[in-house]
């Protein structure tokens, strides 16, 4: 049984191919599929989850998302989303998500000013999602991340976290979350949430850069959020 | 014809960069008077940056042929053989005046015009690596200079998606007031679909694709062809200004155009814009080229002819198509929402003609343009290459030497040994997937490239080049950067296959600076021919000088190389323990031009260690086979600092830094030189303890010395000399990490 994912290409979009391996090559022996959705077009097609990845659409002009969040293709994501189908928002994707409504919250200007392109470590909240299926509550991943605005603000961040929508939060490689393991100043520690829902999911590390072994050790934590997703995966 | 309303005499032509002698020469060819049009295209053409016409007689003499190359010089990059029907395609340019001049969008449009250059070969862009130099770290500029380039690469590389892979940056007080920022780009394409910049087929249609034209960057060739005096700043309008988005866009849909057979050429509208892609075009095909530049998109009103012909706004492509399949090209440009009009024709006249509102501007042919002229500029031998090569370059000679100890951890924190993971961290090292070594984890960058069968290898992309050596030896010195290029890619496992250089000097009116820029030249040529690694592409900056005072010499090598199995390839950082240490090559070196020197006599003197040709070369070719049949896990290149700085690099520079303990043999040589000192071909490998013997034996048959000096573990870096700790020293492993990632700290709080 496979499942196919839908990684939309916007214009800018510069880790799209990269989601794409993962999808389609890296995870293919256990079921995974992936094609590339063009921004200009109004249907997904068939497919059971949708990838909004990294990169800067529309060269984040304005803001991080804020032009993409309006390209035709975005009508059929809230649809898609609405019904209950499986999004993940990786990085720009995030951004485009937050911007477009589909998850609360903004993300910012890093605390340092700067772009930041490093490994990081999340810990998972345990929120049952359709990409943390398969990843146990408490459990630590590593992922890079490469962004200059991913400080994630709310209003009312801890009302998010009691309604359960915090499902990744910077962490030491033990677990802890702390100031120094925060790399852009997100309120939290926040790296990654989803919609009250569950079906809609953003993270600013990126999984994609982290399924490979030979890939600067990278380590390969970041499978574990694709799988998840995967027909019949994670949740065994 | 018209001429405008300025009547065109030697002083306006002087104004273009033209010099009394060249304008008579224009006179002399034209035989008429130019237009205003016309001057301004032969100044730009004419000028240092796009003729070298200092700089070509001595090109010439460099190596560019070889089995592996598909493009040597002369073409908007070049482009080697990496097997499986692939090619490497990669260049290094300078973008020095305009980042000194406004750093940000200087440093932005270097990266956009390299990347531009590569991706019109029909390649798609997977690595990026850049050489930046900088003042003293205590001059009032240099932070700000430092971080506005930095956020410039960062800015567009990362937007257009590409791997910042490995770099190079050193601090001097000969670039307070002329930066060096030179940027590599290499990519990958299909051998049998390598597009070049000519225009061919008469009648063919002249498209204009991109971003539109405007005022900005008018002059900036010119500009980067003069040296500085007060006031440099106030060129800022001849700065462009980069749109990685537009040029991001540009790729992807030149890459996809490229797909079908309706592209005859295709040429990056750089330094000179208009009028350089044009002439090139055509002068590459022996052809010429008609324009209509009413037609050329615009993004400002009343642009006048002139100022279309000379803008050099950025993300812009000309190209030819096969007549009737211009809708396929604008197609493709429509989906991508980018400008594509066509704007003239191809001809057989061999000249370049250009008419505004059906009114001819200039009509000037192809080939005097292209050609340019060429000096045979008088050489000198400058008075201070005797004078210091002579000095006793040991800093104890003029004083008492620093005790070991602390010259470590003081090398260790100098501005040009330090940790530069506060520059890369700002670079998205790691957009594409495919980085396998990334910067600060070897002395060179890795990518994986796939094959269409799917096996999978690597390119290695390494960096070259120290002024102190070139200063005091250009001949030498010029060598040892392609040596240090060749040995960092050796240290990944990589074989090297080509050469792309920068060549930034002084004023080459002058005949000291001349013969420093004669004597890189050969310096390089014959280091390349030893090396087996042709020069493919490159760029020359000169007058890089201010109120008189030129920098050091400073000839910047690129070199990519491959490594056949992936699996096969070696970082330079420790593990906490576990593995024994060996030095590969000779130990020691020379105190002449080292960064010791620097740091202890706040000078370079003496004679550098030369480039041993082939004794060399089996050193370096030894320890990629070391890697390349796994028998080592760790190598590193023993460069600014020696060997005592190199372990230490080896040491802290992992994830979890352990201590070494290493004993160094006697030798002939003070223990400062065998400690710090400098020399080509000297290497630290490790390896797990079984694998001793299998190493020496293989290091020994391939020709290399192999010198066994001790193992990693415990918490402190202690090396001795002859058993002897007291000649040696003993730091803890802490104190030294510290330094080394603290040095850039003040600068970029």
């Amino acid at each position: 049984m496979t499942t196919t994912f839908g990684v939309l290409r916007f214009p800018g979009s510069n880790c799209d191919d990269d989601a794409l391996r993962a999808v389609d090559v890296v995870l293919a022996p256990a079921g995974s599929r992936g094609r590339i959705i063009w921004h200009k077009d109004r249907s997904l097609g068939d497919v059971d989850a949708i990838i909004l990845p990294g990169g800067f659409s529309y060269g984040d002009y304005l803001r991080g998302g804020a032009i993409a969040a309006h390209s035709p293709i975005m009508d059929a994501v809230a649809e898609f989303a609405a019904g209950g189908g499986p999004v993940l928002g990786i990085c720009n994707g995030f951004q485009i998500l937050c911007e477009r409504g589909l998850l609360p919250g903004a993300l910012i200007r890093n605390e340092s000013l700067r772009f930041e392109c490093r490994d990081t470590h999340v810990v998972t909240s345990g929120r049952q999602t359709p990409f943390t299926r398969g990843i146990a509550a408490g459990a630590v991943l590593r992922m890079s991340i490469a962004h200059a605005e991913g400080r994630y603000v709310h209003p009312d961040p801890e009302a998010l976290w009691r309604a359960g929508q915090v499902v990744f939060r910077y962490a030491t490689p033990a677990g802890e979350v702390s100031a120094d393991a925060n790399p852009n100043g997100s309120v939290l520690g926040i790296a990654g949430i989803c919609n009250e829902a569950g079906n809609v999911v953003g993270l600013m590390p990126h999984p994609e850069r982290a399924c490979e072994a030979v890939l600067g050790g990278g380590g390969q934590d970041g499978r574990a959020i694709f799988e998840s997703a995967l027909a019949g995966g994670g949740a065994a | 014809m018209a001429t405008g309303k300025l009547e065109i005499t030697a002083e306006v032509a002087s104004e273009h960069g033209l010099t009394r002698d060249e304008y008579s020469q224009v006179e002399r060819a034209l035989g008429r008077t130019p237009t205003l049009c016309e001057v301004g295209m032969i100044g730009v053409m004419w000028s240092e940056h796009c003729s070298y016409k200092s700089s070509r007689p001595h090109l010439k003499t460099l190596p560019t042929r070889g089995d592996k190359v598909i493009q040597g010089p002369g073409e908007n990059a070049g482009a080697v053989d990496i097997g499986d029907g692939q090619a490497a395609v990669f260049k290094m340019e300078s973008h020095n005046h305009p980042s000194f001049i406004e750093p940000y969008q200087g440093a932005a449009t270097g990266v956009g015009g390299i990347c531009r250059d590569v991706f019109t070969m029909g390649a798609r862009p997977v690595a990026l690596a850049n050489a930046l130099r900088f003042g003293a770290l205590t001059h009032p500029k240099t932070p700000h200079l430092l971080r506005g380039v930095v956020a410039g690469i960062a800015g567009y590389g990362n937007a257009f998606g590409v791997p910042n892979v490995t770099g190079d940056v050193h601090f001097s007080r000969c670039y307070d007031q002329n930066i060096l920022v030179n940027a590599l780009c290499v990519g990958i394409a299909p051998t049998d679909k390598i597009f070049r910049g000519t225009a061919s087929g008469v009648g063919n249609p002249v498209m204009y694709v991109g971003a539109k034209t405007g005022r900005d960057g008018i002059h900036g060739a010119t500009m980067a062809s003069a040296e500085f005096g007060e006031g440099a700043e106030q060129n800022r309008p001849a700065v462009q200004v980069g749109d990685p988005f537009m040029e991001k866009l540009l790729l992807e849909a030149c890459l996809e155009l490229m797909q079908s057979d309706a592209l005859v050429g295709i040429q990056d509208m750089g330094a000179a814009g208009l009028t350089s892609s044009s002439v090139e075009m055509a002068a590459r095909a022996g052809s010429g080229i008609e324009m209509d530049l009413e037609r050329v998109p615009q993004r400002e009103a009343d642009m006048s002819a002139y100022e279309l012909l000379l803008s050099e706004s950025q993300e812009r492509m000309l190209m030819v198509v096969e007549r009737g399949r211009e809708h396929e090209a604008r197609a493709i440009f429509d989906k991508w929402d980018l400008d594509a009009e066509v704007v003239g024709r191809v001809t057989d006249t061999g000249r370049v003609v250009m008419r505004m509102q059906g009114e001819l501007v200039a009509d000037l042919p192809a080939e005097l343009l292209a050609e340019g002229i060429t000096y045979e500029r008088r050489t000198a031998r400058p008075a201070y290459i005797d004078a210091a090569r002579v000095e006793n370059p040991a800093p104890s000679a003029a004083g008492d030497a620093p005790r070991p100890d602390e010259a470590l951890v003081s090398l260790l924190g100098a501005p040009n040994v330090t940790s530069k993971a506060w520059v890369y961290h700002q670079y998205d090292h790691n957009v594409r997937t495919s980085t396998v070594l990334r910067p600060g984890q070897a002395d060179a960058g890795l990518v994986r490239v796939i094959a269409p069968s799917g096996r999978e290898k690597g390119l290695g992309v390494a960096l070259g080049g120290q002024s102190r050596l070139v200063y005091l030896d250009p001949y030498e010195g010029s060598a040892r950067a392609v040596a240090e290029a060749y040995a960092n890619l050796a240290a990944i496992g990589a074989e090297p296959l080509a050469v792309t250089d920068c060549l930034n000097f002084g004023n080459p009116e002058n005949p000291e600076i001349m013969w420093q820029l004669a004597e890189s030249v050969r310096g390089l040529g014959d280091a390349c021919r030893a090396l087996g690694t042709p020069v493919v592409s490159g760029n020359v900056s000169l007058y890089n000088e201010t109120d008189g005072v030129a920098i050091y010499p400073t000839p910047m090598v690129g070199m990519v190389g491959l490594v056949a199995d992936l699996r096969r390839h070696a970082g330079s950082a420790l593990p906490e323990a576990g593995l024994e240490i060996a030095a590969v090559g000779e130990l020691g070196g020379s105190l002449a031009g080292s960064e010791y020197q620097s740091l202890y006599l706040g000078r370079a003197c003496g004679a550098i260690a030369p480039f041993a040709g082939a004794r060399d070369k089996a050193v370096m070719d030894a320890v990629r086979t070391l890697v390349a049949e796994g028998l080592v896990e760790v190598a590193h290149d023993v460069t600014e600092g020696g060997l005592a700085v190199a372990v230490a690099e080896c040491a802290v520079s992992g994830g979890a830094p352990g201590g070494v303990s290493i004993d160094l043999p006697e030798t002939e040589m003070s223990d400062e030189a065998l400690l710090f000192g400098e020399a080509p071909a000297r290497f630290i490998v490790a390896y797990p303890p079984k694998a001793r013997d299998a190493v020496a034996a293989r290091a020994k048959a391939l020709g290399a010395p192999i010198t066994p000096l001790g193992q990693c573990g415990g918490d402190r870096l202690r090396v001795a000399i002859a058993g002897d700790q007291r000649r040696g020293f003993d730091v803890p492993v802490d104190e030294a990490r510290e330094a080394f990632f603290s040095g850039l700290r003040d600068v970029t709080a």
